[in-house]
């Protein structure tokens, strides 16, 4: 458990009756996100990708928790830390990959770099660089699934960092009012960007924040994938029967510094091994399979098949032409 | 001893009004505070206090009479057991005939238009207001993805009466009031344009837009550039821009120069009736986001507008007001009714302008200035905002790059003086670019005096 997490505050479902095919998934997808994480890392010590580089290890539960309890037409929108949910929205990691080293066949031929992807295909909205403005973007996009008598929801992921800016609030406000089908996920990893949440926020959890506007909240283990589920289902549940937005608020922990160039000075390197020791999402989660009749092996097939994948990723990201020229003036606006 | 009642000024820009209703009839015993009158000013319906005692001797205009200027009497007031003065029962005709003034017509020319295929067969007399309110009304009738937000679009009709109606023929699910937070829902329109709907967003200005400039800027205007082409977003945001009347600096600013410097946006500042109409129809059929810029000070002026709901004007056309050969006078918005009253005045002295009608701002529609420009020689540009790094700053810039050697004169500018906006009247009236100023301008490129 980690140290700010008051148990009383925290929902774990201790029954374990899951699926234990859901429970390969969970990990295949969060050990495919810190692997590909840990490759853009190395690239980018390579030089292969340039620019702001947020990393998403130690947080994956958060999202492949979530996404597991996504439909068809439901969609996503984050902040620049969005490599994890992209590979979560199950978009093709060599797309990824190559919009991080600005090739031509990165999802936005790239011209968007690590911060700013994006795939309607798999209703992923992006992606966005500037601190809290997906956060009304998704209400914008809860707007439509209710406007269109749609089943479906909206997940707008912010983290502790953007839960101080102004159009959060107004957000909440409207999405409120509105009855909106959204479900703000503030991934609360303790640090905007060197400043620690006690440092920066008033008040207890952020999650509190949304009664004030008659928002439904859960403050949730985030490094508990299981948990994670368990919230969001709930979350799902509330925002599809049209009762309005739900706020989760996933305490949760990123292992790297704020972006590539960050050597986060500002916690010691003991309370990061704690947390890598005692909460990693992978490792407990890996120990519930292990339990529950998995093989050592198989896992061990499931992470090289995984690093395979990763690999190809960068050999393709790397091998994949820069953007022609004429690409520069290109889809300035539709004609 | 009577008290005349006069026409209120009930807004800032209001200069006239209609009497819609008399809530009082001559005989009536009034105190102060009492109700007698609706008065329908340019931004609402609202009523009219006796601001005396007494007794309404004479109501001076009926119900109904419209362009009543402020300050002409509407009444008399009578102490108790007075009777109407002789004197002034023989006035009141004198007064009616020069109260009730005709609406502003402009007729003009369209000799450069090319509206491809399109041949408007009527053209009906209507406000700026009523033509934005007609291009909403006549494309959310056409497109169910198109709806309106807003502070106060829906059940006050409309901050300034532009969306009025709609409410009653569309209902709440596509007229939409929104809290005053625009940062917020100028964020939710753009959400809800990623997902293919067509947001109309109402600024009551464009000065409170700055609270949600970043959703503008970063997320409307650059999201298809950084999406591989991926993400459009079609939305409008609209509202008026630029001066009012008396408003002071945070509600005077013309930002048509900040939007237009941003790729991915196309900004539109239309004039007339007719820009207003076509113009706002194609900006909500266009899928890129668009600023449109409207004036306050235009929303009441009449103009022959074609009255064909397939009526569209291109965006990146201007148009020519009127032909001339000396100078080309560039103006868009407000600055263009002001530049063809420039254009009277200079033609007495000799001087044949053309006026151009930019219309959109971006993209700009060089050809149609550099044109003219080769043929006049000499340019002057008007426009309200501030000169340093504004549109004509940047007109000039394109005029030099591209035919510098057919100038005879430098290119001119007139704009609003370098100061945040005044708020007593005669610097006010100084800070802003007069007609005066147009024809000054003119007459120095023509080396006249």
């Amino acid at each position: 458990m980690k140290k700010n997490i008051s148990k009383k505050d925290i929902n774990i479902n201790p029954n374990l009756n899951y699926d234990i095919n859901l429970l390969r998934k969970l990990y295949k997808k969060m050990l495919l996100i810190r692997r590909f994480e840990e490759k853009a890392g190395q690239l980018y010590g390579m030089g292969q990708i340039g620019g702001f580089c947020h990393l998403y290890i130690g947080q994956e539960a958060v999202v492949v928790g979530i996404q597991s309890v996504q439909i068809e037409g439901d969609t996503v929108v984050t902040s620049y830390r969005d490599h994890g949910h992209m590979i979560a929205c199950d978009m093709d990691s060599k797309g990824v990959m190559a919009e991080l080293t600005g090739r031509i066949d990165g999802y936005s031929r790239g011209k968007g770099g690590s911060m700013h992807m994006f795939s309607r295909e798999k209703g992923f909205f992006g992606g966005h660089g500037i601190v809290g403005a997906q956060v009304p973007i998704g209400a914008g996009l809860a707007f439509a699934h209710k406007y269109n008598s749609t089943n479906n929801i909206s997940i707008a992921y912010f983290g502790d960092g953007a839960a101080n800016q102004g159009q959060v609030y107004e957000t909440y406000n409207i999405a409120s009012l509105w009855k909106l089908p959204v479900i703000f996920v503030i991934e609360n990893n303790e640090y905007g960007m060197g400043t620690s949440v006690k440092r920066a926020s008033s008040g207890n959890n952020l999650a509190e924040r949304g009664k004030g506007y008659g928002i439904k909240f859960e403050i949730v283990d985030g490094m508990d994938v299981l948990a994670v589920r368990d919230a969001s289902e709930r979350a799902a549940e509330h925002c599809r029967a049209g009762k309005g937005p739900f706020i989760l608020e996933m305490k949760t922990y990123r292992y790297r510094g704020h972006s590539m160039s960050d050597p986060a000075n500002y916690r010691t390197r003991s309370e990061v091994d704690q947390i890598k020791k005692n909460s990693d999402p992978i490792e407990n989660l890996k120990q519930i399979l292990l339990k529950s009749g998995v093989t050592e092996d198989e896992l061990k097939l499931e992470n090289n098949k995984i690093k395979e994948t990763v690999n190809e990723a960068a050999i393709f990201a790397q091998e994949s032409p820069e953007p022609s020229i004429d690409e520069l003036f290109k889809d300035i606006t539709i004609n | 001893m009577s008290v005349e009642i006069l026409m209120p000024a009930l807004s800032p820009s209001m200069e006239e009004g209609t009497l819609s209703k008399w809530l009082v009839k001559e005989g009536d015993q009034v105190v102060s505070g009492d109700l007698i009158a609706e008065i329908e000013t340019d931004k609402a319906t609202m009523e009219v206090e006796a601001v005396e005692d007494g007794k309404i001797g004479k109501l001076l205009v009926e119900e109904g009479d419209q362009a009543i200027k402020v300050n002409t009497p509407i009444a008399i007031l009578l102490n108790e057991n007075e009777e109407l003065p002789n004197e002034v029962k023989q006035i009141i005709d004198e007064k009616k005939e020069k109260f009730v003034t005709s609406t502003f017509i402009v007729t003009s020319n369209d000799s450069s238009e090319k509206l491809k295929n399109i041949t408007p067969l009527n053209y009906k007399n209507i406000t700026v207001r009523e033509a934005l309110r007609d291009a909403m009304s006549e494309e959310m009738r056409l497109d169910n993805n198109v709806f309106i937000m807003g502070e106060e679009v829906a059940e006050y009709q409309g901050a300034y009466k532009v969306t009025q109606g709609l409410l009653d023929e569309f209902g709440d699910k596509r007229v939409i009031d929104t809290p005053i937070t625009e940062h917020g829902f100028a964020g939710i329109g753009v959400g809800a344009a990623f997902a293919n709907l067509k947001p109309i967003v109402e600024f009551m200005t464009f000065n409170f837009a700055m609270q949600a400039i970043d959703q503008i800027i970063n997320s409307a205007a650059k999201t298809l550039y950084m999406s591989g082409g991926q993400m459009g977003c079609p939305i409008v945001f609209r509202g008026p821009n630029g001066a009012a009347s008396r408003v002071g600096a945070q509600h005077s600013h013309c930002y048509a120069s900040w939007y237009a410097h941003c790729p991915g946006l196309k900004v539109i500042a239309p004039w007339s009736s007719e820009d207003a109409k076509g113009l706002l129809k194609s900006a909500i059929r266009d899928p890129n986001p668009i600023i449109f810029l409207e004036n306050e000070v235009l929303y009441g002026q009449s103009f022959d507008c074609p009255d064909d709901e397939n009526f569209l004007i291109p965006i990146g056309k201007a148009k020519i007001e009127k032909v001339g050969s000396d100078v080309t006078i560039v103006a868009f918005s407000i600055m263009v009714g002001k530049a063809l009253e420039a254009a009277k005045i200079l033609k007495d002295n000799g001087i044949d302008a053309e006026v151009i009608n930019l219309r959109t701002l971006r993209p700009l529609d060089n050809e149609t200035i550099l044109n003219s420009v080769k043929k006049t020689n000499r340019v002057v540009t008007c426009e309200e905002g501030f000169p340093f790094s504004g549109i004509g700053a940047e007109i000039s810039a394109v005029i030099s790059e591209n035919v510098f050697d057919w100038l005879d004169a430098p290119v001119t500018r007139v704009t609003g003086k370098d100061v945040p906006m005044p708020y007593a009247a005669n610097l006010e009236k100084l800070a802003l670019p007069q007609v005066d100023d147009i024809v000054n301008a003119c007459k120095k490129v023509c080396y006249k005096n």
